[in-house]
């Protein structure tokens, strides 16, 4: 270290060579302590995990999931190779029954193997996101209404107020019903566990994203009111280019929240109803029982976290290229 | 001297838990083309209401203000209103809240490349082409006081209305400012109301100085009709004995009013003349509303 330098850059009470000390302190903070961090958690994992006993076997350590995802990774490709082969079989077979008889129409009929791990991910993550921008949809309007009139907001505050408190799960049921009763199309477009997955995440996107839009919409600047009404801005417009920026950052806000908890609640709503996605992939292998299964179910649960905090991380992202102040942070 | 506008005996009345609160009475003001008119007064005593009466974002309980022979109603682009904080949209550039204006006023009679350089010509006036590009956060209060003069100009409105513009500068920089309006003001020849606090502010801009009673119910106490030669130098006019002369009445008029509030309704109000707040009703409502 030098130690003649009188300018070093300081940290921690050491000191570090004046030339890029900003470049180590910041390696140090984003790279060197979040390592560390993750390495004792590690330890203290396989350390733990070493002494629990369970009837499936020791709780699985870091390494065992480190194989089940392996594992998981290579059904994937296998499971994608069988498809592949069941399609060329199948299309080799129809060619020859039309060469034997012109006057045959061949039958696609589609692979019906067990979705992976990897299936059931993108299952999930096409489930939260459609429930999500249904919510946005639907919330941000409505927020903008009850932020702009106060006597919509009167009338419709009590509904808000006593419908989100209620956890989406609750909803699981009725939604279950009400969609079987009403999506009775021969052919339908998408399952109705996604459908009932889907509207589930819608519900509980719903009350924050309003909450949020309508409160930045009745706090803004009266003063950015009386310009839009000195300059006579037709009410669209006044809401294009005054109420709708103005309230961007609590709109992100809100949506954030959302989101957050809308991907906790899908996993623990494919759980409850057996709907396809990541939850329904947790219970199966609970109930599957196998020595492999609670290293299978950790991995899932690390991948449900890093999910979403990747989620977060491109509302984030999102937030700060459209918001035009700096309340954007982690 | 024809009569651009005619604030003809307003009263105005704003509701409270306690019944009406009268913020002003009989207030009568005719202001000439081109005039530059200053409202001056202790703080509450209604300076802005009547300037939001004007703007027509309040509408007066009686009287009424006439502008061209036609009577307010509503909030308009020909009555622009430089407002205390600036107002401007955060999340524009300072060439974008100009166009704002630019574009809802003369957007269906300027072509693109006019409104362009009407916007650029404004932001010229008021010395801020070099940064018309950066947002208001990025720039000092005094430009952004500037920008919002802009926006107000590029209105091209029959009066400018100016809510104590240069309130939030320091003295440095709402010296400057002055200079400028009145640079701006040689060139335009605008109708301008202006509310200050600010005595050696209003004698230097104004034709004539409104000095307000203080309220509940204020009403104009005194007019005082400021003769200097213009181009006017703050400079030169420090040992001007008229400048003086003029500075002096408005201060004995204030000073007078503040020993003396001749407010027979202040018991209902406690420390309303005391608070440091432009007399927005909002304000005035919640004092009400705290001290019920």
């Amino acid at each position: 270290m030098n130690t003649t330098s009188v300018n070093t850059g300081k940290f921690y009470g050491f000191r570090l060579p004046q030339l890029d000390s900003g470049l180590v302190r910041g390696f140090i903070r984003l790279v060197a302590l979040p390592l560390v961090g993750i390495l004792a958690f590690l330890l203290l994992w396989s350390v733990t995990a070493q002494n629990i006993d369970t009837s499936l076997g020791k709780f699985p350590g870091p390494s065992a999931v480190l194989e089940q995802f392996d594992a998981l990774y290579g059904e994937h490709q296998r499971s994608r190779e069988k498809e592949q082969a069941f399609y060329e079989r199948q299309e080799a077979r129809n060619a020859k029954r039309v060469a034997e008889d012109p006057g045959y129409e061949p039958k696609i009929r589609a692979y019906t193997g067990k979705e992976t791990f990897i299936d059931q991910i993108v299952t999930s993550l096409i489930t939260v996101m459609s429930g999500f921008l249904l919510a946005v949809l639907i919330a941000i309007p409505l927020g903008i209404a009850v932020g702009l009139s106060k006597t919509l907001n009167s009338a419709v505050n009590p509904i808000i107020q006593i419908f989100k408190p209620v956890s989406p799960l609750a909803w699981l049921p009725l939604v279950t019903m009400v969609v079987s009763a009403l999506y009775t199309t021969p052919d339908p477009i998408v399952a109705k566990s996604f459908l009932n997955s889907m509207i589930t995440v819608t519900l509980c996107c719903l009350w924050p994203m309003v909450i949020n839009t309508a409160v930045g919409v009745a706090g803004i600047d009266n003063d950015l009111v009386n310009v839009s009404k000195v300059l006579r801005l037709p009410a669209l417009r006044h809401v294009q280019k005054i109420v709708l920026p103005a309230s961007v950052p609590m709109i992100f806000t809100g949506m954030r929240l959302s989101l957050g908890v809308a991907w906790m609640v899908l996993i623990a709503a494919e759980m409850l109803a057996q709907n396809p996605g990541l939850g329904k992939f947790v219970w199966d292998e609970f109930q599957n029982g196998s020595s492999d299964s609670l290293a299978r179910i950790m991995a899932a649960v690390l991948v449900i976290g890093f999910i979403g905090f990747l989620l977060d991380r491109g509302m984030l992202a999102l937030q700060k290229l459209v918001s035009w102040d700096n309340t954007a942070t982690q | 001297m024809s009569v651009l506008l005619d604030i003809s005996h307003i009263d105005m009345e704003f509701p409270t838990p306690k019944g009406p609160f009268t913020a002003l009475r009989d207030v009568d003001l005719k202001i000439a083309q081109g005039e530059f008119v200053s409202l001056i007064g202790h703080s509450g005593c209604g300076k802005s209401t009547v300037l939001n009466v004007v703007a027509g974002l309040y509408q007066a309980t009686r009287g009424g203000v006439i502008l061209n022979g036609k009577e307010v109603t509503e909030p308009g682009p020909e009555r622009a209103v430089v407002f205390q904080n600036h107002s401007l949209l955060p999340w524009l550039t300072a060439y974008q809240n100009v166009e704002l204006a630019v574009k809802q006023v003369f957007g269906s009679s300027k072509s693109r490349a006019e409104m362009r350089d009407w916007i650029e010509h404004n932001l010229d006036l008021v010395h801020m082409s070099h940064a018309m590009h950066k947002r208001p956060g990025e720039i000092s209060g005094g430009m952004k006081q500037r920008v919002g003069i802009a926006r107000a100009l590029s209105m091209q409105p029959k009066v400018l209305l100016m809510d104590e513009p240069f309130g939030a500068l320091d003295a440095l920089t709402r010296a400057h400012m002055q200079d400028s309006l009145m640079e701006i003001q040689a060139e335009l020849n605008n109708t301008v109301i202006m509310i200050t606090h600010d005595v050696d502010e209003a004698v230097l801009l104004s034709d004539r100085i409104v000095m307000m009673t203080n309220g509940p119910a204020a009403t104009i106490g005194e007019i005082l009709s400021v003769d200097l030669e213009r181009p006017r130098h703050r400079l030169e006019l420090a040992d001007d004995p008229l400048y003086n002369q003029y500075r002096a009445k408005v201060l004995k008029f204030l000073h007078e009013r503040h020993s003396k509030p001749d407010v027979p309704a202040r018991k209902a109000l406690p420390d309303k003349a005391d608070t440091p707040v432009t007399s927005k009703p909002e304000v005035q409502e919640e004092t009400v509303d705290n001290a019920a």
